[in-house]
């Protein structure tokens, strides 16, 4: 597409009048769509991924993670694990400091911790911290000491936490916007406003310059930083871009250099025009159908669940409707996961007519056929991506086994109400883990799992695995336990795993340091902008 | 009002205008009888596809047949903007003409309330009875009419107040007619002119807010679609597949070019002031 | 005129406590609530958030302690922005949708009355075939097409002017001129046929008949005639344009208050949504107040007692 640039020679001339007037010296800025406006920086308040992409910025936990996401020290320089890999003892970087020049010591990160957990923060992320001693009893109310929760400050530079059990991911949780520290003069000073620009004091590799609601938030390289010689970047500005159409437009028109996602309808255009600046990995995350198995017709039914599964054809699905590299899942746990092996449902490597053929037979042993098709109904929430896929698979079901069924479409709040009511019958889901293991995954659907239990699964077999692997020291054992607990799973089949996420994301040339990861970390420390 | 009828005939553009909303109404009740693909079949060989021989206006992100999605949706968005428009004038009319027609205090309260309605943005109002009924297309209709009526009543009333002082109304009344009566018999038929205006007018207001409200992902349920549903989807792949943009777009712009084309005619005829 | 002001304001007090009960009520009892996620948090975190924002208390007794707190002027703070309060919130975004508004307004108010009014003159004339066809255009297509149209060809193809985002007079241009398009269609229309009217009318005639010049004759009476009802529709229109377009604001990326009336209402953020209603309600009361006191300058035969 010829771009014709008439502007350019009089954004020379402006370029050059700047330059007269005596314009500071040119500072390295990056501008990063950001999907949502940040419900809060406060790292209590907030729950989102746009808000820890901006948090992670500002702050740094005990463990930080590089530029490929790979846990690497942050605030802790070195830490020590008991035998029993309950009680953790960190170092803490020496000479660190706050951004007005205040240590950073073991009482902040204790500090923050209570408040975190404290009934009257009301942190909706709270449960990222039960895995420390006392941490559930506190947010419940059943203690209110908080010198009982496990962590505390043996002096300035040393941090000791307790657990409640052997964590195998809990370094990986440290990394979670919910451990970072505080600086308490500042956030006592300012009650309710010390998270505004002036009053942020943080320990990151940026400070809070500017904040202007719903426009862009702006931040400023911290001298202060221990790593600050290696960061690269001057200026880091996040924009909220909730409509995609539009972040794409302004990508292309230069004013983002990097974006928070792609519109799919505009998939092929960007391979065919863009393809060198599409970004597109795995992700910790799998798109998935639950089925309602309280009640008909899926209770106590795995056969009419696996026909359904059976018959759904994921290649095509993917490579046709959603075309943005999403992996067919078999599975629900998704793969690149750590400490754990893959499993897969034993059809995975079936052709899809033998699928077919399968599912066919089942469904028709659970008593249904072209007289007495089955009729059931997709919920899923407003969003065109989840009608597309809705769309096709009931033409799958409807094509292969005759099934009826019908869309349901509510707007988010509506949609998560009739979720968590469990007031469907198939119901789209998705999970993105918290942490790099297979328990975030597993942990939802042990039957006293409350809400996230969307197909309300209840196996006592599967319970007792996930629920012992988190008592289990030898991390070899652990796997075991819980590998065979997903087998278990994937035989019941409660719900239907559809594909594995993966993020999308434009990126102009001139972005260096951007390493696509399975977490979708790219803290701006490591990013720096050439030309 | 035969002689506003044969002025209307006079209009050319009006006239035209019938004619093409009259075929773009044919047509959307009977191309789905006839059609080649079902609303909801998905043809797996040609996802997105550019217009050909076997799809005449393409297919969408899910390979389904425009051709055939723009008539069903057309089927939609004509029976959404006249249902609502039609809950909107009965509402409109009752409302305003018995205000009018009673006055005192019952008018000083009907009137109060439509200001009540006027000072709530209209948009929250609409996205909260989606989130209600959402799920019920025939709901949604009642509610978007039952929240367009308030510039009805206020014009009603006005008629009514200055109809009530002439004479054939007060002997009407005189001659002892209980209120009602005189209201359906003297007053409403009066109204006809302003009211078939107002109609005109609404239909393409709530077509328009019916795409607005398709944009915002609180359309009608899939597999039904309506042109605003079409249009938002095309406008998200204007650049990939502008086909899905323009043939529906050419439609619902047809549709109220036509709609407007008439209300004008209707009421240039209906003027008394131009004999 | 000050006692008439006084009677209105008045007045106003019992419409505005309609609409903030029907208001409350009605997002209260919306399916869903404000700190529902992807990630259903466990029972005793609900408990906490539920009593942090007072949603554990029966929902008569919220109501009565929000009317204590906004007669303090206290609106409190947006549930879904949780770092701002309400207030700041308006006080930050309606600056912005009123320039946009007040910005897109002028135009539409110079070019549509302007148009309207030229074609009414030169009626059955090309000039009044293509302004009343594209005005027919602006009102046909909505706004969310004309917007990406508009930043797909000048933003990114011709690359004339920024896409998105706020701040600059050249970010400004296309929500302005996307904002106005529709406007300017309507008050074409509505004044080419006001103005009709007028040219027919009774002292139109008186005026011809005494021998006054045409141009006098427009310049001095008609067009000051067919400017009322233009008038009672910018009182309305104006109210709402200033007050934000979702779509707008949306596909320019501008931090006006428009959206919030959407996504407060669909993020259940119940302050918020009760903050921009009331807002809204008191703006639309202004301005109805406001047109009917500029009517007598322009109507002679109109009077306030």
């Amino acid at each position: 597409m010829p771009a014709i640039r008439p502007l350019h020679l009089l954004q020379a001339c402006l370029f050059a009048a700047l330059l007269m007037c005596g314009a500071p010296a040119w500072a390295d800025a990056i501008h990063l769509g950001n999907g949502a406006e940040p419900e809060s920086l406060d790292i209590h308040q907030s729950s989102g991924v746009s808000e820890a992409n901006i948090q992670r910025d500002l702050f740094e936990g005990l463990i930080a993670e590089g530029p490929d996401a790979s846990l690497i020290p942050g605030a802790a320089e070195s830490w020590e694990i008991s035998e029993d890999g309950t009680v953790y003892t960190f170092h803490l970087r020496e000479g660190a400091v706050w951004s007005n020049g205040d240590p950073v010591t073991a009482g902040d990160f204790v500090y923050a911790f209570r408040r975190g957990l404290s009934p009257e923060t009301a942190a909706s992320y709270a449960f990222i911290l039960y895995p420390v001693l006392n941490a559930e009893q506190y947010v419940a109310g059943e203690i209110t000491d908080p010198g009982q929760i496990g962590i505390r400050a043996i002096d300035d530079a040393t941090l000791e936490i307790t657990l409640k059990a052997p964590t195998a991911y809990f370094l990986d949780m440290l990394t979670h916007h919910m451990a970072y520290p505080l600086h308490r003069a500042s956030v006592e000073a300012h009650p309710g406003d010390w998270m505004k620009p002036g009053n942020l004091v943080s320990n990151g590799a940026f400070t809070l310059a500017e904040w202007q609601p719903q426009s862009f938030i702006r931040l400023e390289k911290n001298p202060r930083y221990h790593g600050a010689d290696e960061v690269q970047l001057d200026e880091v500005f996040y924009y909220p871009t909730e409509d995609e159409g539009q972040e794409l437009q302004r990508f292309r028109a230069g004013e983002l250099d990097v974006t928070y996602d792609i519109p799919a309808d505009q998939i092929d255009w960007i391979v065919a025009n863009l393809n060198d600046q599409y970004r597109n990995f795995p992700y910790l995350g799998t798109y998935y159908y639950a089925l309602n198995t309280t009640i008909a017709p899926f209770a106590g039914n795995p056969g009419l669940r696996q026909a359904l599964s059976l018959a759904i054809d994921r290649e095509v699905l993917t490579q046709k409707i959603t075309r943005a590299g999403e992996i067919p899942a078999y599975s629900f746990v998704p793969p690149g996961v750590m400490r754990y092996q893959q499993q897969t449902m034993p059809w995975a490597d079936w052709t899809q007519e033998a699928r077919n053929n399968r599912a066919k037979e089942l469904y028709a042993a659970a008593g249904y056929g072209p007289d007495n098709p089955l009729e059931v109904e997709i919920l899923y929430n407003t969003s065109d991506n989840h009608k597309k896929v809705a769309i096709a698979i009931a033409a799958m079901w409807k094509q292969t086994l005759g099934v009826q069924a019908s869309l349901r479409n509510e707007e988010w709040k509506a949609y998560l109400s009739s979720r968590d009511e469990k007031n469907f019958e198939i119901v789209r889901a998705g999970w993105i883990g918290d942490y790099n293991d297979a328990n975030t995954f597993l942990e939802l659907f042990v039957s006293d799992a409350g809400m996230m239990n969307n197909p309300g699964y209840d196996n006592p077999a599967y319970d007792e695995l996930v629920k012992g692997g988190a008592f289990e020291t030898d991390l070899a054992v652990r796997e075991g336990m819980l590998e065979e607990a997903e087998r278990i799973f994937l035989e019941d089949s409660p719900l239907i795993p559809i594909y594995f996420y993966t993020t999308q994301h434009m990126v102009q040339p001139k972005v260096e340091g951007w390493i696509d990861n399975i977490k979708d970390v790219h803290p701006s420390r490591f990013l720096s902008v050439g030309g | 009002m035969r002689d506003a009828g044969v002025r209307l005939l006079r209009n050319r553009a009006a006239v035209v205008s019938g004619f093409v909303l009259a075929v773009i109404a044919a047509a959307c009740v009977l191309v789905p009888w006839f059609a080649p693909w079902p609303l909801d079949a998905v043809d797996w060989s040609a996802i997105q596809a550019p217009p050909s021989a076997d799809h005449w206006f393409g297919t969408d992100g899910n390979g389904r047949d425009l051709f055939v999605r723009i008539f069903y949706g057309g089927r939609i968005s004509l029976t959404l903007g006249l249902a609502a428009t039609l809950v909107a004038v009965v509402i409109g009319v009752a409302w305003g003409a018995t205000a009018g027609y009673v006055g005192g205090t019952i008018d000083g309260l009907m009137m109060r309330t439509v200001d009540v309605l006027y000072a709530l943005p209209f948009i929250f109002f609409v996205i909260l009875l989606m989130v209600f009924f959402g799920r019920d297309v025939v709901l949604m209709f009642v509610a978007l009419g039952a929240v367009s009526w308030l510039d009805m009543a206020r014009i009603v009333r006005g008629q009514t107040l200055s109809l009530k002082r002439q004479e054939f109304v007060r002997a009407a009344h005189a001659m002892g007619l209980r209120p009602v009566a005189v209201v359906a018999r003297h007053i409403v038929p009066n109204l006809l002119g302003p009211v078939a205006v107002f109609a005109t007018l609404t239909v393409p207001r709530v077509i328009l807010f019916e795409s607005l409200l398709s944009f915002l992902g609180l359309g009608v349920q899939e597999p039904m679609t309506s042109w605003g549903v079409l249009i938002s989807e095309g406008a998200s792949a204007m650049e990939s597949a502008p086909w899905m943009l323009l043939f529906p777009a050419v439609f619902l712009a047809t549709t109220l070019f036509a709609l407007n084309f008439i209300g004008d005619g209707l009421r240039d005829a209906l003027d008394p002031r131009d004999h | 005129m000050f006692a008439y002001t006084l009677r209105r304001l008045a007045g106003a007090v019992p419409t505005v406590f309609v609409i903030i009960a029907i208001a409350f009520f009605m997002i209260r009892l919306a399916p869903g609530g404000p700190f529902d996620q992807e990630r259903s948090v466990p029972p005793e975190i609900q408990a906490n958030l539920d009593r942090a924002y007072h949603l554990d208390e029966p929902l008569v007794q919220q109501f009565l302690r929000y009317l204590g707190d906004i007669l303090t002027g206290d609106f409190g703070p947006s549930f879904r922005y949780k770092d701002f309060t309400v207030t700041e919130l308006v006080a930050e975004g309606f600056p912005v949708s009123l320039k946009l508004g007040l910005a897109a307004m002028v135009i539409a108010v110079v070019v549509g009355f302007a148009a309207g009014a030229y074609a009414a003159l030169r009626r059955n004339s090309g000039f009044d075939a293509a302004t009343m066809t594209l005005a027919m255009t602006g009102i046909a297509v909505p706004n969310f097409v004309i917007a990406p149209l508009l930043t797909l060809t000048l933003g990114v193809w011709l690359a004339l002017l920024p896409v998105g985002g706020w701040g600059s007079f050249d970010q400004a241009i296309l929500p302005v001129v996307a904002l106005a398009l529709p406007e300017i269609a309507y008050i074409a229309r509505l004044t080419r046929g006001s103005m009709l009217e007028v040219l027919r009318a009774d002292f139109v005639r008186t005026a011809r008949a005494k021998g006054l010049s045409e141009r006098a004759m427009v310049l001095r009476h008609a067009l000051q005639a067919a400017a009322l009802p233009v008038l009672s529709f910018l009182g309305p229109t104006t109210a709402a344009v200033i007050t934000g377009s979702v779509v707008i604001e949306q596909i320019f990326g501008i931090p006006g208050i428009g959206r919030y009336f959407v996504q407060g209402a669909l993020n259940r953020d119940y302050t918020l949504v009760m903050g921009v209603v009331i807002f809204y309600a008191a703006v639309i009361i202004a301005f109805n107040l406001l047109v009917d006191l500029l009517y007598p300058l322009l109507d002679p035969r109109v009077r306030h007692d």
